[in-house]
């Protein structure tokens, strides 16, 4: 990559987010038409990378970046191949529409520049998430996809349901956030690699390491929770409380996707297994069955389609999991329509209920006439979703079955759990297209007409493009479909399908997808109907089971928090000094670091007697039973103190002890004056016991450590440094005070800080007046 | 406390005591002593003059707040910190010169002002506290 | 006199915790004030004792004549006891001023942030 390329890349990636930065102010200047002006980022973005189709269709990749973190050796690098540009396409391209439809659907929003923002921030986020090379950049865009997307799902937060939505959204995603980043750590551990394209141009090293089914189900993990897994599906319908554009996007074409999105990234390099290729398929099969069949159940446009993404999820991991030629081709091809057709059918189902007024497809019917535009561009986008000939989500069905076929037992599962799946979404994409426009008109909300452009032109382009891009196939094969399998399969592949049926297995089933789904559309209001009487006798699902468990950490946290946190500062005094007995005691037992028992110290007698006045005058403070003597006491053994320091050589220190001690006993009379200083102990003689107990051993644990520590060979090390140097290099003879001033003068200045905040704080307390004087209670003295 | 023995001595004590916290903070880079200790003598000296004599002839006689002198003196130890970056060598290196006063040569640090600034610090904080609480006590 | 100064200092951290634990701020506060020359007490013992011999050097030498005290504890402790002085201050007017507000000088009744029999945090979203 060229310095100048490089440079626009890394532009590029930073755009979105300098338009999300300006979005409120612009949005405040020209209300909705801002939307014109925000969309450029996305379809400039959308430019810079499709300068890339080029080479890359020829099978080169590019990576680059810049150096980040160099001491950690982390950078913040990308890598393009025919995946992550596949990617960055759709994510910019999708993203230009959804920009200009959610400026006509939000119009006159008050936050309509907040949500702007959002999506840009989300757009930046999911763009640095596909492009990424080394593994923080991937894992530090992950979980932003995780927040933005918070943010998003949770914009109207006024409503208790979206904040559920959100909150959901954003644990599961952002376990799963964890999960992936202990996987990319095992990873690294097992491989020594940081980066992507390192990973992928290591081999099988992953797949040969001890650490292999560790690293991957974390990543599964990360993935599954991402990309709506069953059992982790449950999120995404309920994410559906999101505006309509961020369903759209996020919902459809991007964020679930991510987690598919790594695992096709992945594929070379962890697939190819029997433990890849059977958790995949069970969960991706187990999640199509789930969705198509909760999909039935829904009479909400959103929701029907927030399922059906469920089960397409579902599909896309299954494919890659079976991991052969066809089925990557497959999963490739899906993927592609599926961003499309389903970007479509959710704007279409927005603006249905934009101009509607209700998006319950039992109370809508016969919008034909009014909604020409919308009734096309739904038409298109379920026409690629049924997989109806001559669009591209043909070529993606045929390509299914072809790769999964009647080979054996297993395959003929897969295809057979593949053919119910797709024959139900076939039903449901056409309800979601068909139901709402055919038959007799019915009395909605509101009087429904054509939405404005800013609307409809996403749709329309969407669904447009799943009928043009199948036409012009073996363009679409060489420029995109290709190099993404090659990309997902590790070695150079064609992708050879057209639109032109042949006779063949995959005709056949194709065949017979229609055929269900045109019965199962007949019949949905029965299916529909059973459904709801099967959910209601099962009575739990993991839906539920979030609320159970957020409800029980609430509940946990707030016992824990009575325990450990009770408000009594006694308890917390006891349990810090017993904490600190432990901890000096048990590692001294541990490894047997007891004092060797002293002798009894020779010392001049003076010596004997300081010592003794200290201990008088500690006794003294406790038995004090008024204010004078306990002062006069505590004042005792500071002198004793100072006296020890002086004897000891210690001249300053005596001084500053003289000083200091003779300034408490100052503020403390002040202060004691006004204060009560009871004349007994009012504690009960069982805690009395407690507490001299527990202030004896911490006492005494102290003392033994202290012993300890004199008894090992002393470093004198730097104390030398400080008396070599202290005259010959700091000019002073009084190497206390150059070592506080000179050597350490940093961490004196620090401290005066220290002191004169201490100060500060002190008159602020002094001055503030007191709202409600308390004035009786008070000893006067 | 305030007896008139105490009130006529009090204002001679705080002298002696503030010129000799000055004494002190100056020998203290050769002898015991230094910005600490003198600090905190000084701030005795304006204890006991409070004490003696009110606290409103003390405000009077320091004429600053003292915490504005506190703050001062973290500034004038800053200073002196970031002089040694004018002359390209590390924050807080000291720096020497030698200044002839009246024919006798005296020695300039910039670890002198650090000196000075530690002293203003503590005797402004100390002073400011001891005077806030004599306040409320006569207040 | 590092085992005598040993066990002196093992009596005042004893003193000092016994006072802390009590429930009286006056009494927690005489603890704290004694806590901290225990703690300096510890630092300077830690440091090896040697008797009468300031860390100063004679004027007419640019190194120690002989062996003198260690000068590296007695830096950190004097900045300590300074410290600890200003904690001790700000402590005791905090206590003092609780006492005023509150009416009481029992930790125990010092509930304001803390309330007792407090209700369970909402449980929905």
């Amino acid at each position: 990559m060229t310095a100048d390329s490089q440079w626009l890349t890394f532009l590029a990636l930073l755009l979105p987010f300098a338009a999300a930065a300006i979005a409120p102010v612009l949005t405040k200047a020209l209300k909705h038409n801002a939307a014109w002006i925000l969309a450029l980022a996305p379809a400039l973005i959308f430019l810079h990378f499709s300068g890339f189709v080029g080479n890359i269709s020829e099978g080169e990749t590019l990576s680059a970046g810049y150096v980040w973190i160099p001491s950690l050796s982390v950078d913040f690098s990308w890598f393009l191949d025919g995946l992550s540009v596949t990617f960055a396409l759709l994510i910019t391209g999708i993203g230009t529409l959804i920009v200009l439809y959610a400026g006509g659907y939000l119009k006159g929003h008050e936050h309509q520049g907040r949500f702007f923002s959002f999506i840009l921030m989300f757009m930046g986020s999911m763009l640095g998430l596909v492009v990424a090379d080394s593994f923080l950049t991937l894992f530090v865009f992950w979980e932003l996809t995780s927040i933005t997307s918070f943010l998003l799902i949770g914009f109207d937060h006024s409503r208790e349901a979206s904040r559920r939505a959100a909150l959901q959204a954003l644990v599961v995603t952002g376990l799963g956030g964890l999960s992936l980043l202990a996987g990319l750590l095992v990873i690294w551990g097992a491989t020594g690699v940081t980066s992507l394209s390192a990973l992928l141009a290591s081999e099988s090293a992953l797949r040969d390491a001890p650490l292999y089914m560790a690293a991957l189900l974390l990543i599964l993990g990360g993935a599954f929770t991402k990309s709506a897994q069953f059992p982790f599906h449950f999120w995404l319908p309920n994410a559906m409380e999101a505006p309509t554009p961020v369903s759209a996007y996020l919902h459809s074409a991007t964020m679930v996707k991510a987690g598919v999105y790594l695992l096709m990234r992945l594929n070379p390099v962890l697939g190819d297994t029997v433990a890849w290729e059977t958790i995949l398929p069970v969960f991706g099969g187990a999640t199509l069955l789930v969705g198509t069949l909760l999909a039935m159940r829904q009479t909400d446009l959103k929701l029907m389609l927030a399922y059906t993404t469920v089960a397409s999820l579902g599909l896309l991991v299954m494919l890659t999991g079976v991991g052969s030629e066809k089925a990557v081709e497959a999963a490739v091809l899906y993927l592609v329509a599926h961003s499309m057709f389903k970007g479509a059918l959710f704007m279409v189902a927005g603006l249905v209920d934009h101009e509607a007024g209700t998006r319950d497809v039992t109370r809508l019917g016969g919008l034909r006439k009014a909604m020409p535009i919308t009734f096309t561009a739904a038409v298109l986008a379920a026409a690629s979703m049924g997989g109806v000939p001559l669009f591209f989500g043909f070529l993606a069905k045929e390509e299914i079955y072809a790769g999964l076929g009647f080979t054996d037992g297993w395959t003929s599962l897969l295809t057979l759990v593949a053919l119910t799946g797709n024959g139900l979404m076939f039903a449901i994409g056409f309800a979601v297209a068909l139901k709402p426009f055919l038959g007799n008109k019915v009395e909605t909300p509101k009087h429904a007409h054509e939405g404005p452009v800013l609307l409809w032109l996403g749709p329309l382009v969407l669904g447009g493009l799943g009928l043009v891009s199948a036409l012009v196939s073996g363009l679409s094969h060489e420029l995109v479909s290709s190099p993404m399998s090659s990309a997902v399969l590790g070695e150079p592949v064609t992708v050879t399908i057209s639109t032109v049926p042949h006779i063949g297995m995959p005709l056949v089933l194709s065949v017979v997808t229609v055929a269900l789904g045109a019965s199962v559309f007949v019949m949905l209001e029965r299916g529909r109907a059973a459904m709801a009487g099967i959910l209601t006798a099962i009575g739990w699902g993991p839906d539920r089971g979030f609320d159970q468990v957020m409800r029980g950490l609430t509940r946990l946290s707030f016992r824990v928090t009575n325990i450990i946190q009770n408000g009594r500062l006694d308890y917390y005094m006891t349990a810090t000094f017993v904490a600190v007995a432990a901890a000096v005691l048990i590692p001294m037992g541990l490894y047997d670091e007891w004092p060797t028992p002293p002798q009894l110290p020779r010392m001049p007698f003076y010596e004997w007697t300081v010592l003794l006045i200290a201990l008088i005058g500690l006794g003294a403070v406790i038995y004090a039973r008024d204010r004078l003597t306990a002062i006069v006491s505590l004042g005792i053994q500071g002198f004793a103190v100072a006296l020890i320091f002086m004897l000891l050589g210690a001249p300053d220190l005596s001084f500053t002890q003289f000083m200091v001690e003779t300034l408490s006993v100052v503020i403390l009379a002040l202060v004691m004056t006004r204060l009560r200083l009871s004349p007994t102990d009012h504690r009960p003689t069982g805690e009395k016991v407690l507490d001299v107990a527990v202030a004896g051993t911490c006492g005494a644990a102290l003392g033994l450590m202290l012993l300890r520590v004199t008894q090992v060979p002393f470093n004198t090390e730097l104390s030398d440094f400080f008396s070599q140097y202290s005259r010959v290099i700091a000019h002073g003879r009084n190497i206390v005070n150059v070592i506080l001033v000179d050597f350490r003068g940093t961490d004196t200045l620090g401290e005066i800080a220290v002191v004169m905040i201490a100060g500060l704080a002190i008159l602020a307390l002094v001055r503030i007046r007191s709202v409600k004087p308390i004035t009786e209670n008070r000893e006067e003295g | 406390m305030r007896t008139l023995i105490f009130r006529t001595v009090a204002p001679y004590l705080t002298s002696l005591m503030i010129l000799f916290s000055i004494f002190v903070l100056l020998r203290g880079h050769n002898e015991p002593g230094g910005g600490f200790i003198g600090g905190l003598i000084a701030a005795s000296a304006f204890a006991i003059y409070g004490i003696a004599c009110g606290v409103s002839p003390v405000r009077r006689a320091l004429y600053f707040h003292p915490m504005a002198i506190s703050g001062f003196g973290l500034l004038v130890s800053a200073i002196s910190g970031w002089l040694s970056l004018a002359f390209k060598v590390p924050f807080m290196t000291g720096l020497w010169t030698k200044v002839s006063v009246l024919g006798v040569p005296v020695d300039l640090s910039t670890v002198l002002f650090f000196d000075i600034g530690v002293y203003l610090v503590v005797l402004g904080s100390i002073t400011s506290v001891a005077l806030a609480l004599e306040e409320r006590e006569h207040g | 006199m590092e085992v005598a100064l040993s066990f002196v200092v093992s009596v005042f951290f004893a003193v000092a915790i016994y006072l802390m634990l009590s429930k009286h701020i006056i009494r927690i506060l005489l603890g704290v004030s004694i806590f901290g020359n225990a703690v300096n007490l510890s630092i300077f013992t830690a440091g090896r004792l040697m008797r009468e011999v300031p860390p100063i050097i004679p004027e007419a030498l640019p190194i120690p004549e002989a062996a003198t005290a260690n000068p590296l504890p007695q830096a950190l402790v004097l900045t300590a006891i300074v410290i600890s002085f200003s904690l001790f201050a700000f402590l005791l007017v905090l206590a003092f001023r609780a006492y005023q507000e509150l009416g009481t000088d029992d930790t125990d009744g010092m509930r304001v942030a803390e309330p007792e029999g407090e209700p369970m945090p909402p449980l929905g979203y």
